[in-house]
């Protein structure tokens, strides 16, 4: 039972706080040959697998290293173009290392900008008068959690679907944030959190969430 | 609903006087830097909005309160939980203009002010100012512009501290989704 990540965002729409608890599980390295049996592409400043699905390696994977030196964007840590790389026999056997890429932090703003418009939708949306946002997204992997304060932060959690106990971790996500953030005099209101103590604290109580499978007596 | 959070009732107690002297040095200072009366009323104002934006948070985090319905409604939640969860002491609700938008909130004792006494060069000096401040940015967090000003202070010669809230206008811009 997993807590993934959890995101503060401000009455702006802006994400002021994002935190990852997860660790990828699917990734695969292997050793390959000339020529690559995968089909690689651009997507997005990333390479990408388009075709080629075997051993772990699924399509949408992105290269993450290369001979255990990771990545960056489409070149390699040397600045080379990852493809031309791959396209020269005499760079073989190598070992590239693939997996599901992570969200860049300006994608992760965007994302939650997204959702700030996407939880206004859901009130309008509403056929009755008076009805909060999206309190909840669930997929088959996992399941979005947001409670909205009515000073307009939100607090969003991504768990496990079997996770019980998110809401009263919300609000304890409200009682750390209204201390170690707030009070911290240097902190300005509706800016990125940068606070170790709120970090801290945030942690422990993920922990305390996960083990517990059940935080309180709440859903 | 969940367990309440171990801190609401709060076993960190400090010393009141502590507190009292901490303000007392506050608006001393003010006063030395300023001079002015006026000013330093309004920097207290100031520093009061400055926390009452902070401190709202904080009451909604403990408290479970949910958004008042009416100015009523406020003027109960303000009087009855918030005074009680902060200062210890539950002023009562009165002078309720006919409009229904205009209180009064009527303080026995004022921690602020034990053991002071305003001298005669400072008369215009309203020495807990910083409540107003602390009301009008709460408030306003939670989409509500208003006005608090003493009415009445013990520290000037009144029988009893008076502020008065009226309730200007809902803050229409920046409303959170959900709330009309």
């Amino acid at each position: 039972m997993v807590i993934f990540s959890v995101y503060v965002v401000n009455k702006a729409g802006g994400l002021i706080y994002q935190y990852d608890n997860y660790v990828p599980r699917a990734e695969a390295e292997k050793t390959f040959s000339y020529p690559l049996d995968l089909v690689l592409k651009h997507h997005d400043e990333k390479v990408v697998v388009s075709f080629g699905q075997r051993d772990g390696i699924r399509v949408g994977h992105a290269v993450l290293s290369i001979n255990g030196v990771d990545v960056m964007g489409k070149n390699t840590a040397e600045g080379k173009d990852i493809l031309e790389y791959l396209k020269d026999a005499t760079n073989y056997p190598v070992s590239i290392r693939f997996g599901r890429a992570r969200l860049s932090s300006n994608e992760k703003l965007m994302l939650a900008s997204m959702f700030h418009s996407l939880f206004a939708i859901g009130s309008q949306l509403s056929p009755e008068v008076g009805s909060s946002g999206i309190e909840m997204l669930e997929t088959d992997v996992f399941k979005l959690h947001c409670f909205q304060t009515l000073t307009g932060i939100k607090f969003i959690v991504l768990a496990d679907p079997r996770q019980s106990g998110i809401d009263a971790l919300l609000r304890k996500i409200y009682e750390i944030y209204s201390d170690f953030a707030l009070k911290n005099p240097f902190y300005s209101l509706e800016m990125p959190i940068r606070c170790e103590l709120f970090d801290q604290n945030l942690k422990s109580s993920l922990e305390v969430a996960e083990k517990a499978g059940n935080f309180g007596a709440g859903s | 609903m969940s367990r309440q959070s171990n801190r609401t009732t709060d076993s960190k107690k400090m010393n009141s006087e502590l507190f009292t002297l901490t303000y007392g040095a506050l608006v001393t200072q003010l006063c030395k830097d300023y001079e002015n009366d006026e000013e330093v009323n309004k920097q207290l104002d100031k520093m009061g909005y400055n926390i009452g934006v902070r401190l709202i948070e904080d009451f909604l985090a403990r408290s479970t309160i949910g958004r008042c319905q009416d100015f009523r409604e406020t003027a109960d939640v303000i009087a009855k939980v918030a005074f009680k969860m902060y200062l210890g002491i539950t002023p009562s609700v009165t002078n309720w203009s006919p409009a229904g938008d205009e209180f009064s909130l009527i303080l026995e004792n004022n921690p602020l002010v034990d053991f002071v006494e305003l001298p005669d060069n400072h008369n215009t000096l309203i020495y807990s100012n910083l409540l107003c401040g602390v009301l009008r940015g709460a408030l306003e967090m939670v989409q509500m512009a208003v006005d608090v000003r003493f009415a009445q202070d013990t520290l000037r010669g009144d029988n009893v501290t008076e502020i008065r809230m009226k309730f200007i206008k809902r803050i229409e811009e920046n409303l959170p989704a959900g709330d009309e």
